[in-house]
């Protein structure tokens, strides 16, 4: 393979491959979408984060002084806003989804390429509406939009927002069947169902759930639209419309939507601990499918957001009932995780320790849900504090901790440059106890009652809230100094060996960065996932045989 | 209050059982974390790696334990459920002949009224040791009513009629919070409820700004001055249904449906009486959608069940 190599000695990869800024925009290589992913998604975090530090800022003062009072509701919006549509619900899945699920599947690309860097510009052009109504004046409804606020009395750019959000939803559409395709139809071969990585299963319910329920909220938001434009009278009772009805619906999708943002989060932790306790996971199968569990159940409870609306009693029993349903594949995931542990050889380096800090909070976020789940306690806790806590352990210390955890493990099969240990370790030190500094004082204001979306409060509440803006600041310099580092990493990190720690998986048996068509030759599978142990992995070098690589494959 | 409390005040009789079930909760989070925190910890150190070349033993699973983590937290979790469900059951239901007090929500204030026609902003006045059912509605967007010494919240909404109860077991002032999200100055629609002695209230009642006209008499000048008496008679001579004696009882509709006299029927009945006609009677009732103000229908309204209390 001598034109593999380029002048300089370099090996030929995807990222030296062509030159160009057309290059990276017009490429259909699902890495590199992956990257660019990477980038637009940071700037939207950066934009939702600054949202959240003026939002902390405001209220360290019990009284509304720092913001006017429509200020501050559009900053909670536009954090609300940009950090879900724009960064959590395509973080895991379009960055390291696409990066790795062909990887790992031992495939040249996704099943459409093109597709791919549509789904991408359809985000793109998503959030410049999004960007836009910012720049203009912003928005005021809440994430959540309720009717008929949004739909007749907000005087904002809630409709551009709106449209923002639905051209969104279907970037989030066309990845998930790009990536049920794939995982249907593109294995290598020997590749079985049961031979997957978790990576794959975990993928695959979210995209399941992105195909099923992202249209239901494109055509909510929409009437939306509607209403507010040609005054239609679906939403709001003076038109003759139903208000509850939007709630019904935005939270058929929505609900689902907190399982798309959190099953990649369980897919990354999965992959990672096996390698860092050099063991297959414990009860494979239990996790794989408790994943597909919370996929199919996260369809029938969105009814448990609307215990005081006005719902009746009995339908209120259905939907908490069928909630509590939840906790089981929660809890059978945490417990199969903690038992891969049980006798393994265990390594703290810092993507394990995200998985350590994932775990934790993870399970202090699922458990506060039992406190919603449970009617008695949920007529208090709703609309509070508490629920804003509860939200952000399970997005932030599960998502975000879990897709900072990928990003470190995968950071090298990327870009080719290993992150510094170092500064990872006190990034990870900072991001957790910042994060519970914040988050942890929520759950008692939120039992106090303070109200979630409150620009000003009693004054009795201020200590907490100090301590909650105070545990924000080493929060913000927890992720501050990961990006630095990483961005540091780029340019001065030591090159990256194929497999630096020393995981199995076929995108580890690949160059680090690999190269523009992913494998010379496509592998054939004959091991199960995860094969740590000694006699698995004789098995597995005896029987690399190889397909010849045919280069009109490669799109 | 401390500089640094904890819980809100205990100031209803349903606040315990919220607490109780709160403390369970906290309980049950505090040992599940103790045990993951416990088992992850000891396993990280205990079987941290000590060379580089360890290889562990492989162990694939284990059927016993996968189906002990299914099913124990699955009775865990549907004991839970059952404390839930009855606690909700309590807060749902209030026991009969509660005090009635109907409270208006608009972009941002709350506007109540007592039966007696006194008539408060922003202030809730209750008796102690005394059931208490609030009824309201909103003029604009959603609001919700959400009083945390009593653990009682309910969303307040446009076009219909929503319920609270609760039963004051403290005197004293507590917060009334809009808590649900309803445009610039939601953080400012807040109030106080002030529980008083039954004799207190009585006084408070009937002192200086007291109405000299009861929600009941107001209704009944207003169902007069509409016209509604012209068909509606106290006997079944008129032309539309009596309203004696009809309330919180099952009517049989034109379409054979039965359905209960309720709040949020008779309101809809005056708004847009064709939308349940009932068995025996022609849709002639005009619309009044958009002609009565929300504070004023609550009037008609406790005129109408006013009617059978006083038939029985």
């Amino acid at each position: 393979m001598s034109d593999a190599v380029k002048a300089n000695g370099e090996p030929k990869n995807y990222l030296n491959d062509t030159y160009g800024i057309k290059s990276w925009l017009l490429t259909l290589d699902h890495k590199r979408i992956g990257i660019m992913y990477l980038i637009t998604l940071t700037a939207f975090f950066l934009v939702g984060g600054v949202f959240a530090a003026f939002i902390r800022l405001e209220l360290m003062t019990p009284k509304g002084d720092l913001f006017e009072a429509e200020t501050y509701n559009k900053m909670f919006t536009m954090h609300g806003v940009v950090m879900i549509f724009f960064f959590l619900i395509p973080s895991i899945p379009a960055v390291l989804g696409n990066f790795l699920i062909p990887l790992q599947i031992g495939a040249r690309d996704v099943a459409f390429p093109k597709l791919n860097l549509a789904s991408y510009y359809l985000y793109a052009l998503g959030g410049m509406f999004a960007i836009a109504a910012i720049l203009m004046g912003g928005i005021d409804t809440g994430w959540t939009f309720y009717t008929p606020y949004s739909s007749s009395y907000s005087n904002s750019f809630v409709s551009l927002a709106l449209v923002g959000v639905f051209i969104n939803g279907f970037s989030s559409i066309l990845t998930g069947v790009n990536f049920m395709v794939t995982i249907h139809k593109m294995r290598a071969p020997g590749l079985t169902w049961f031979r997957l990585p978790l990576f794959i299963w975990g993928h695959y319910a979210t995209s399941l759930i992105q195909v099923l329920g992202t249209p239901v909220v494109a055509i909510t938001l929409l009437l939306v639209v509607f209403e507010r434009v040609f005054n239609i009278g679906i939403f709001d009772p003076t038109y003759g419309g139903d208000p509850v009805l939007f709630q019904h619906m935005f939270w058929f999708y929505s609900h689902p939507a907190v399982y798309i943002m959190i099953l990649p989060g369980f897919a990354v932790i999965s992959d990672v601990i096996a390698c860092f306790s050099r063991k297959r996971i414990f009860g494979y199968s239990f996790v794989a499918f408790s994943s597909l569990a919370i996929a199919v159940l996260g369809f029938l409870v969105w009814g448990h957001h609307m215990f005081v609306s006005g719902q009746s009693t009995y339908a209120s029993m259905v939907f908490s009932f069928i909630t509590f349903f939840v906790a089981v594949p929660s809890a059978v995931k945490i417990f199969n995780w903690s038992f891969t542990l049980h006798k393994g050889s265990i390594k703290l380096d810092s993507p394990m320790l995200y998985v350590m800090g994932f775990i934790g909070l993870f399970t202090i976020g699922g458990l506060t849900g039992l406190f919603l789940s449970t009617l008695g306690t949920d007529v208090h806790l709703h609309d509070t504090y508490f629920v804003v806590a509860h939200f952000h352990y399970v997005m932030v210390g599960g998502m975000v901790m879990a897709f900072l955890c990928g990003l470190h493990f995968w950071w090298p099969k990327m870009t080719g440059r290993m992150y510094p240990e170092g500064p990872a370790k006190l990034g990870v030190m900072f991001v957790f106890a910042g994060f519970n500094l914040t988050f942890l004082p929520q759950f008692i204001l939120g039992y106090m009652g303070m109200p979630r979306r409150y620009h000003a409060y009693p004054e009795e509440w201020q200590a907490l809230n100090i301590m909650s803006t105070a545990g924000a600041t080493v929060l913000g310099l927890g992720f501050g100094l990961t990006i630095a580092y990483f961005i540091w990493s780029l340019f001065k990190g030591e090159k990256a060996p194929a497999n630096p720690f020393q995981a199995k998986g076929l995108e580890w048996d690949i160059p680090s960065p690999p190269i523009a068509h992913n494998f010379e030759a496509i592998p054939i599978v004959t091991w199960e996932a995860y094969p740590y142990g000694p006699e698995e992995a004789a098995s597995q070098s005896t029987e690399t045989a190889t397909e010849p690589a045919k280069e009109d494959e490669v799109v | 209050m401390s500089d640094f409390p904890l819980f809100p005040a205990q100031a209803s009789t349903i606040a315990w059982q919220v607490d109780a079930l709160y403390g369970f909760l906290v309980l049950l989070t505090v040992v599940f974390c103790i045990l993951v925190f416990g088992m992850v910890t000891i396993f990280a150190i205990k079987y941290r790696r000590r060379s580089d070349d360890e290889q562990p033993e492989q162990n694939h699973g284990n059927l016993a334990l996968e189906l002990s983590w299914t099913i124990i937290p699955l009775f865990i979790a549907l004991f839970v459920f059952l404390l839930g469900a009855d606690v909700f059951f309590r807060l749902q239901r209030a026991p009969a002949d509660p005090l009635e007090i109907y409270a208006v929500g608009k972009q941002w204030m709350w506007k109540i009224q007592h039966e007696s026609g006194k008539r408060e902003i922003n202030t809730l006045h209750v008796p102690k040791g005394q059931p208490v059912r609030l009824t309201m509605t909103s003029e604009d967007v959603l609001h919700d009513f959400f009083i945390p010494a009593f653990r009682v919240k309910n969303d307040v909404i446009p076009g219909r009629y929503t319920t609270l109860w609760f039963e004051a077991t403290q005197l004293g002032e507590f917060h009334i919070f809009c808590a649900e999200y309803c445009g610039t100055l939601h953080s400012g629609m807040i109030g106080k409820v002030i529980v008083m002695d039954p004799t207190d209230y009585h006084d408070w009642l009937m002192g200086a700004s007291a109405s000299d006209e009861s929600m009941v008499e107001a209704g009944q000048r207003q169902f007069q001055a509409l016209g509604c008496e012209t068909c509606h008679k106290s006997t079944s001579s008129g032309q539309g249904p009596s309203l004696v004696g009809i309330y919180d009882k099952p009517v049989k509709l034109k379409n054979g449906q039965e359905v209960t006299v309720d709040v949020d029927y008779i309101r809809e009945s005056i708004l847009q009486p064709r939308a349940k006609i009932v068995d025996g009677y022609e849709p002639i009732m005009p619309i009044f959608e958009g002609q009565i103000s929300e504070q004023s229908l609550l009037q008609i309204v406790s005129y109408i069940k006013s009617l059978t209390e006083s038939a029985e």
